[in-house]
């Protein structure tokens, strides 16, 4: 499976540079951020891949990186019973990436998710609002700089 | 309270209405089960047949909180949660009283983090907290004892505020047929 996932991948994107990781078990690709939808798609839709599972999308803060943020896509072939990782890197400077929403519905939801708690914009998403935090909030939690127990005064409690 | 055997005897006792209505309204504690997270688990354990809170007269959870005495928050509270209780709670009537049950509503407990209030006693007058993670249904009932003692208690003059409405069917009669 990894074979031909590397071959047909090769094979359909000779532009695209392919960072291959294994660890724990899994495989990992990891490749530039304007690629996402275009090879998120044929993932899912060649024939013998047909990862047609998103199971989680979310993010890395590296804090001091040159790339702080790291995007991480998990996806699953139910077909083949594969699980696969790709990973983005999205600077803080423009801190955006393309929606797989389109592709995958399940991404809806993760991708505000990820919103919500890293302040990545996720372009050409059909509902990008706040996942969990009230929506007038201003910071966004899982940020390294947000400190653990929040920022005294940003989230209001009723009048005793 | 050996009622019976008094009315057996006498026929009739002495008492003032003060002590009567504190009696009734500590006798029929009507709890708002506010469940929002494991806690209210063992609060509905609390209301099967081998703990049993209807033995204190509190087996009535009204999920409406205009028939409650009583708000059980059973749960963490998050600061978005924290307005949805408040508001219930606001549309309880007096007088009324508050369960802070479990570690998390007491004090956020485990959670010490930026999304959950860090002890309800900061929006709501919390008469008295339940300890543990969650608290086992003795220790709920043990409350509710607690709250009962409190209420037994009161008297008229504790509660300066409430209204009593009194339905004059007369003048309801009159603005009718004006109508």
């Amino acid at each position: 499976m990894k074979e031909l996932l590397k071959e047909k991948l090769e094979k359909q994107f000779t532009t695209v540079q392919f960072e291959v990781i294994e660890q724990f078990d899994e495989l990992t690709l990891k490749f530039d951020k304007s690629a996402i939808v275009n090879v998120c798609a044929f993932l899912k839709d060649e024939d013998g891949l047909k990862f047609n599972l998103c199971e989680d999308v979310t993010a890395i803060d590296w804090a001091t990186r040159k790339n702080r943020f790291t995007i991480v896509y998990h996806i699953f072939s139910m077909e083949n019973k594969f699980r696969l990782c790709l990973k983005v890197d999205v600077d803080e400077s423009e801190c955006s990436v393309e929606s797989v929403s389109s592709i995958w519905k399940a991404a809806n939801w993760a991708e505000r998710e990820a919103y919500d708690m890293y302040g990545i914009t996720f372009l050409n998403h059909p509902d990008l609002r706040r996942m969990y935090m009230p929506e007038d909030f201003e910071y966004h939690p899982l940020r390294k700089e947000f400190p653990l127990m929040g920022i005294p005064g940003t989230l209001p409690l009723p009048k005793k | 309270m050996g009622l019976e055997s008094k009315l057996i005897n006498d026929g009739f006792f002495t008492t003032t209405v003060d002590a009567l209505a504190a009696w009734a309204r500590e006798s029929s504690v009507w709890p708002m089960p506010m469940g929002i997270s494991c806690c209210a688990i063992e609060m509905m354990a609390s209301g099967d047949p081998k703990y049993d809170i209807s033995r204190f007269g509190s087996e009535v959870m009204r999920f409406t909180p205009r028939q409650c005495d009583l708000m059980i928050v059973a749960g963490t509270v998050t600061y978005k949660m924290a307005h949805v209780v408040k508001k219930i709670f606001d549309q309880m009537p007096e007088p009324k009283w508050v369960i802070a049950m479990g570690a998390c509503t007491s004090t956020g407990g485990m959670y010490r983090s930026y999304n959950v209030v860090q002890g309800i006693d900061q929006f709501l007058p919390v008469d008295i907290y339940a300890a543990g993670c969650p608290p086992r249904p003795e220790n709920l009932l043990n409350a509710l004892m607690q709250i009962q003692e409190k209420i037994g208690k009161t008297r008229v003059k504790d509660f300066p505020d409430l209204q009593i409405v009194r339905y004059d069917t007369k003048q309801a009669e009159l603005s009718l047929s004006k109508n």
